[in-house]
This record gives C-alpha cells, structure tokens and sequence, in this order.
C-alpha cells in the first residue's frame, strides 16, 4: 500500500470514528464539549444548500472562531429560548475528499430527526458535512465543517448546533 | 385617533382581537381575498434578485403563488403561477433565468412570456385537421393572471388592485424615508434562509411590531451584560397605522460606539462574558448612529437593519397556523470580502438561528398552541395606552404599533368579520 493510500486508510477510520462521537456529543446534550472539537482557528458554518448552489454566501449560523462557538452554547443554555427537544443524528460514512500531510478533507451526510414534547420525531434537517480536519498530534479536531442543509425550511427555529 | 371609537368588527378592536382570528378558516379566507388580493401592494422581491433580464424569481402574494420576473426590455413583471390552461404550476423552480424568455407549462405544453401573456399553444389547429382549437381561439384572453408591479427604492411590490394608489402613496412619506435609509445604496444578496412556524401570520406581524417583548423575551444582551439603558429610540406609523418602523440610536454626544463589544465590557454585568466580540461588533455606515432599524410594512415584509444585518423577511401565510417567513440577506453591492465576512458574523444575531431574534419563531408558536379553543376571549394589548398615535418611544414600552396594525387590519378587515360573525362563522 503507498503511503497516502496508508493515510488515507487511518484517516478514514479517525473521521468516521470521529463524526459518531460528534453527533453523540450533541445528541447527548454534551454542549459544553462540543467546542473542543474544533481548531481554536475554525469555521463553523450551516447554510442552506440554496445559497451554497447559488454562490451565496449567508449561512444561518457562521461562527470563525472556537471563541464563538462556546459563545453560542452559552447562549443556548443561558439567553434562548426554544422548544424543548432531542436532536438525534445518523451520520454516513464520510468519504475522504484530499489529504495533504495531516490535513484532510472530508463530506458526509447527514439527518437530524427532531423530537419535540408532543412526541412525534420528525426529520428535521438534512444534509452534508463538508469538513476541513486536522489530525497532526495524534488527535482529530475540525478545521472547518460547513452543514450545507438540504431542508430548505427550518421548523420554528434552528438553536442546537447540526 | 382613539382606538376604542373604532368600528367592532366580530367583537375585536385594535386594543383587544378576538383570538379566533388565528383559528378561523373563513377569516384566513376573507383575508386572502380582502387583504393580499385587496387593497394592498404586496412584497415580491428585490430589484437586485432580478439583474439580468430573464431571471425570475417564485414567490407569494398571500398564499397564491406568484412568478416575479425581468422581461427582455427590462421591465419587470409579476403574474400568477397557474396555467390559463388547467391550473398547472407553469414555472417549478424556486429561482433562475429564463434566456429565451419563455416559461412552458409542462402539461401541454403552453407556453408564456415574461410579461404572462400566451405565445405558444401546440397542435392549437390539431393534428392533420383532427382536433384543436376553434377558429376563434384568441391567445390573448388566456393570458397568465397578472398583477400591478411597481418598485421602491429597489424593492418590488405587486397588487391584485386595479384601483389602489400607487406604491409610493401606500407606502407613505415616513415609510419610503426609512425604506431609502436602508437602500442607500445598490444593494447585493447575500442568501436566503426559509423559516416556517406552526402559527398564524398576524403572530408574526405583531411580534415584529412588537417592541415591549425586546428585552424580555430575547435574553442574549442581558446574559452577556450588555445594558444600553442610554439608548435613544423612536418609533413612527404610517397614517393608517399598519406600517411601522422602529429605530434604536446610540445616545447622542457620547463617547465613540465602534464597537458595541466595547461597551460590553465597560458595563458588564452578566454572568458570562462574552468570548468573540466581533459577533457584535458594528460599523456604521449609514450617516446616522442607528444600530437597529425594524420596520413592518403591512401586510407582508419586515425590512430591517440590525448592525450590519440587512435583510428583507417575507411573510408568507400558507394556513391559519402555517407561516413561512423568507429571510433575504443583502449588503452593498460595494462591499469587498471583508465587510462582507464582517456582515456574516453579524448574521449569527438574527434569522432562525438569530442569537437576539430566534425566539421569535417559538413566541408565535407559544401562541397558536395557547389560543386554541378560545375563540370569543380577546387580547389586551394597552402597553401604553389603548389608543393608536403616529409617534411614540417602543423603547418606553408601548404595543402603540401592534394596535396600529389591528387598526389596519380591521379597516380592511372590517365588513367581512363582521358578515362571517353574522353568519356565525367566526
Ligand atoms: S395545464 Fe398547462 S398546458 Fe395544460
Ligand atoms: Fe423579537
């Protein structure tokens, strides 16, 4: 096997590892740790897929910076007001997209099913991940993921990260 | 005027709306027909959407849908999207441009100009002398539905109304300066993002008139000790009291406001701090120290100017408790990549995922779900007072132009609740 495709192999395995415990992470309102996740320097975005095939940039969540993202959890728990609910997602398998040394590019799809208090689990938002990941130091952290969201419309409101 | 001498309509006045009007099925009835199909101009876009002759646009006039689009003078033109021919939806895309200016309804085949107007008919003398039209088929009474179209300041209206005043007298003098403040400029889109609650769309339209639940219901300043008591705030109506507009000002003579992240500093109080100022930060770049610009023009779109957030939000009424708001994102069409960037952090303060607005969506659904069954009780809406005026302080606390829009709305409201209250519909 050549070396990228030996690279390519471990970080196919680091990714996918690393997508599951993301979404367990949020599923499992793990907020808190959710920022630890990422590069002090990343970008987070979700964007409708509207915009994106239309070369606009607006996303509904930019944050492009770790600093944000724990600003937006503290929101969450502190500031905003939402339904109650329970996001639960199924992540695909990703498919590494380029390798350069230990910085990898990555897109995966995704659901989040929402469940609100009446009960009823509904699909809520769907999509793909198009991922930026650092694996230099033996540990896997986003550079960058943007959630390029297929559901043109947001039910109520979108407070809990995708 | 004093909101109590208005006429009763189905036992609402502007102060106190009976909650059925949220409910009822022949009320949402009668305001399609009196309301979007009445004596209103609707929103249908940007000027800036439509760039190019041939691009279109899908959108809504009430619940009726409406094609928007740039005909090959350049004109622009609106008509509904229902084939003369069956009732097909002719035009399926959401956006996009249409180069040899011909929208085919895929049915049979009929085809349509930008303008809606039939050029096209296959086999309209039938196949080998079988079938087809009659000799007197005229292309020209089967033409799409079309609507007035006029523009202010690079926003597109359309009326059903064959005798409303023009655009600009519906909008009125204070409407079209506060309109002018946000399009200074050409103006570029920056996206869409698409909203939709389970409540009715007066819901939204008061909260968006609705200035007293600001502090209270939005927390994000607050938790992050950002108190800006000092501030100067103004609020106009339009004479008929269902546009409105509400602007918030750092105070005068005080020290520079660059950056709103400064100021949070300065006086924090909260318990948390925040981490990336530069999700607040704001730039003013219009001859004036307004940071926060919301104005409601009746009886569909929200423009607004919140830092540097400019956006138009389309209401949308697809069902009593069916409401789609359509969030289009702008900036300068000048902008360079920083600005733009600077105007995608602030992005992260509204819209559905609006760190300081997306209660909204949830305040409109608490409603919907809390008023079912109470058809016959009413609101109290006398934040100060129970009348309607065409200036006041929002930040003082006052529903002053929520009642400014029951007032409208029950103007144009007025006769048919009362008939469908006769007939004991509503
Ligand atoms: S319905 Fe459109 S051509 Fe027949
Ligand atoms: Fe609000």
């Amino acid at each position: 096997m050549s070396a990228a495709a030996e690279v390519a192999q471990v970080a196919q395995s680091a990714i996918d590892d690393f997508n599951a415990a993301y979404g367990l992470c949020l599923d499992d309102d793990r907020l808190e740790q959710w920022p630890n996740l990422f590069v002090d320097d990343c970008l987070y975005q979700v964007i409708a897929r509207e915009n994106v095939d239309n070369g606009l940039p607006a996303a509904v969540m930019y944050c492009d910076s770790r600093a944000m993202l724990v600003d937006r959890v503290v929101a969450l728990r502190k500031a905003n007001v939402f339904p109650e609910h329970f996001n639960r997602h199924l992540i695909g398998r990703a498919v590494i997209t380029g390798v350069e040394g230990d910085q990898v590019s990555a897109e995966a799809s995704y659901v989040v099913f929402q469940t609100r208090n009446d009960g009823e689990t509904r699909i809520y938002n769907a999509g793909k991940y198009v991922d930026r990941f650092d694996l230099s130091g033996g540990t896997v952290r986003l550079k960058s993921r943007t959630c390029i969201y297929d559901t043109l419309r947001i039910a109520t409101l979108l407070a809990t990260p995708i | 005027m004093n909101a109590k001498t208005m006429p009763v309509a189905a036992g609402s006045e502007p102060n106190a709306v009976d909650y059925a009007v949220y409910h009822s099925q022949a009320i949402f009835t009668a305001e399609q027909e009196n309301i979007f199909r009445g004596q209103t101009w609707c929103y249908l876009g940007l000027e800036a959407e439509l760039a190019n002759s041939g691009d279109f646009r899908s959108t809504h006039v009430g619940n009726t849908p409406v094609v928007v689009t740039r005909a090959t003078d350049g004109t622009i033109h609106a008509w509904v999207n229902r084939c003369a021919h069956k009732g097909a939806t002719v035009c399926r895309s959401l956006r996009g441009n249409q180069a040899d200016g011909a929208f085919v309804c895929v049915y049979h085949q009929w085809a349509y100009d930008a303008t809606g107007a039939l050029v096209g008919v296959p086999f309209r003398r039938g196949m080998k002398g079988v079938g087809g039209y009659q000799a007197d088929f005229d292309p020209a009474e089967h033409s799409l539905e079309r609507l007035r179209v006029e523009s202010f300041a690079g926003m597109v209206f359309g009326t059903f109304s064959p005798a409303i005043a023009p655009l600009e007298d519906f909008l009125g003098p204070v409407m079209r300066k506060y309109i002018s403040r946000v399009f200074q400029r050409p103006v570029k889109v920056l996206g869409y993002a698409r909203q939709f609650m389970a409540g009715n769309w007066k819901l939204y339209s008061e909260n968006s008139r609705d200035s007293y639940h600001g502090a209270l219901l939005h927390l994000f300043y607050p938790t992050f000790g950002i108190y800006r008591q000092s501030q100067e705030s103004a609020g106009e109506l339009s004479e008929e009291g269902f546009h409105n507009v509400f602007t918030v000002s750092k105070p005068k003579g005080d020290v520079d406001y660059g950056s709103f992240g400064d100021e949070a500093n300065r006086e924090m109080q909260g318990e948390a701090k925040l981490q990336d100022e530069r999700l607040l930060a704001f730039r003013p770049e219009i001859a004036d120290d307004v940071g926060l610009h919301i104005q409601s023009i009746f009886p569909s779109v929200v423009v607004q100017q919140i830092q540097n957030t400019l956006a138009t939000r389309q209401i949308v009424p697809h069902g009593t408790d069916r409401t789609e708001l359509v969030w289009t994102y702008f900036g300068y069409a000048d902008d360079d990549e920083e600005t733009t960037r600077h105007r995608l952090r602030n992005l992260n303060l509204v819209g559905p995922s609006g760190l300081i607005s997306m209660e909204d969506g949830e305040a409109v659904e608490l409603c919907q779900q809390g008023t079912i069954g109470a058809e016959g009780k009413r609101s109290f809406v006398e934040m100060g007072g129970d009348d309607v005026r065409q200036y006041y302080a929002p930040m003082g606390m006052d529903e002053n132009s929520v009642r400014g829009f029951w007032k409208g709305y029950l103007g144009l409201m007025g006769n048919a609740l009362a008939d469908l209250a006769a007939e004991g519909r509503a």
